[in-house]
């Protein structure tokens, strides 16, 4: 385990610990191992790269695909997938950027598998979502504004 | 103990394409119940996938996958006959394990 990812859920134990005491979260809540919580605490794509290891910032690509619908009536079911044709893609994220935690899913491609996932996501509100793709040391993203008719946060 | 997913796995050629449906309240956080107070988030943190014991899928997931969440993904090598197993943790430690046969 990385030091950093060490840090990072250490500090999320005290802080859930914390949490439980104040009667928030159930005291058996917890963080699965190996959970990159720093990752999913990003608000920003640009962030998200950065816990994920990124040296310098995303570049688009044009060999990234991303599949989302223009107009999500629902936005508690939005049907997004990524399709990488970058060779030696190892990691695929989905980001949704106006979401309270940008980084939505994060996929490892071991080698064998296909870079082409997809799920459902829950998008607060109209905003843009981005596939980010991690080959070598190099990530790169795609965009796709998607609009939100009914949010997916929320009462 | 939450209820099995549902799994299918269809090989077409060396390609087998996995498709997984899991029961999962998926809660986000955010919510607010009935009399203000906030819903503690409670989700799939740790998805995988593994093929004659080799990993072909492993996913982490935070709060914005929808409930009953669905899952796609592909992997070369599978053939008919053999099994895929689908496992997953939630921020509560809870689990679950299922099988299918790839068809």
């Amino acid at each position: 385990m990385e030091r950093r990812h060490f840090l990072a859920t250490s500090s999320g134990a005290t802080a859930l610990v914390l949490a439980a005491s104040a009667g928030l979260v159930p005291a058996h809540a917890q963080n699965a191992p190996g959970w990159n919580k720093a990752a999913f605490d990003s608000k920003t794509l640009a962030e998200v790269a950065k816990a994920l290891g990124a040296t310098s910032a995303p570049v688009e690509s044009k060999d990234l695909i991303l599949q989302a619908p223009e107009i999500a009536e629902n936005g508690s079911v939005v049907r997004v997938g990524a399709e990488s044709n970058i060779a030696g893609t190892t990691q695929l994220a989905l980001v949704v950027e106006k979401n309270p935690s940008a980084l939505a899913a994060l996929f490892d491609i071991p080698a064998g598998t296909d870079p082409n996932v997809s799920t459902n996501l829950k998008m607060g509100q109209s905003s843009n979502v981005y596939a980010l793709a991690k080959a070598g040391d190099k990530f790169f993203y795609a965009v796709k504004e998607v609009k939100v008719t009914l949010g997916g946060c929320g009462g | 103990m939450s209820d099995p997913m549902r799994i299918r796995a269809q090989a077409q050629g060396d390609k087998t394409t996995v498709r997984v449906l899991v029961s999962h309240e998926m809660e986000s956080g955010q919510r607010k119940d009935a009399t203000g107070k906030t819903v503690p988030a409670w989700f799939i943190q740790n998805i995988s996938a593994t093929h004659h014991g080799k990993v072909v899928m492993n996913a982490q997931w935070g709060p914005a996958v929808s409930k009953n969440p669905f899952l796609q993904f592909s992997f070369r090598g599978g053939k008919a006959g053999d099994k895929v197993a689908v496992s997953w943790v939630d921020n509560r430690g809870d689990k679950r394990t299922d099988e299918a046969v790839i068809s």
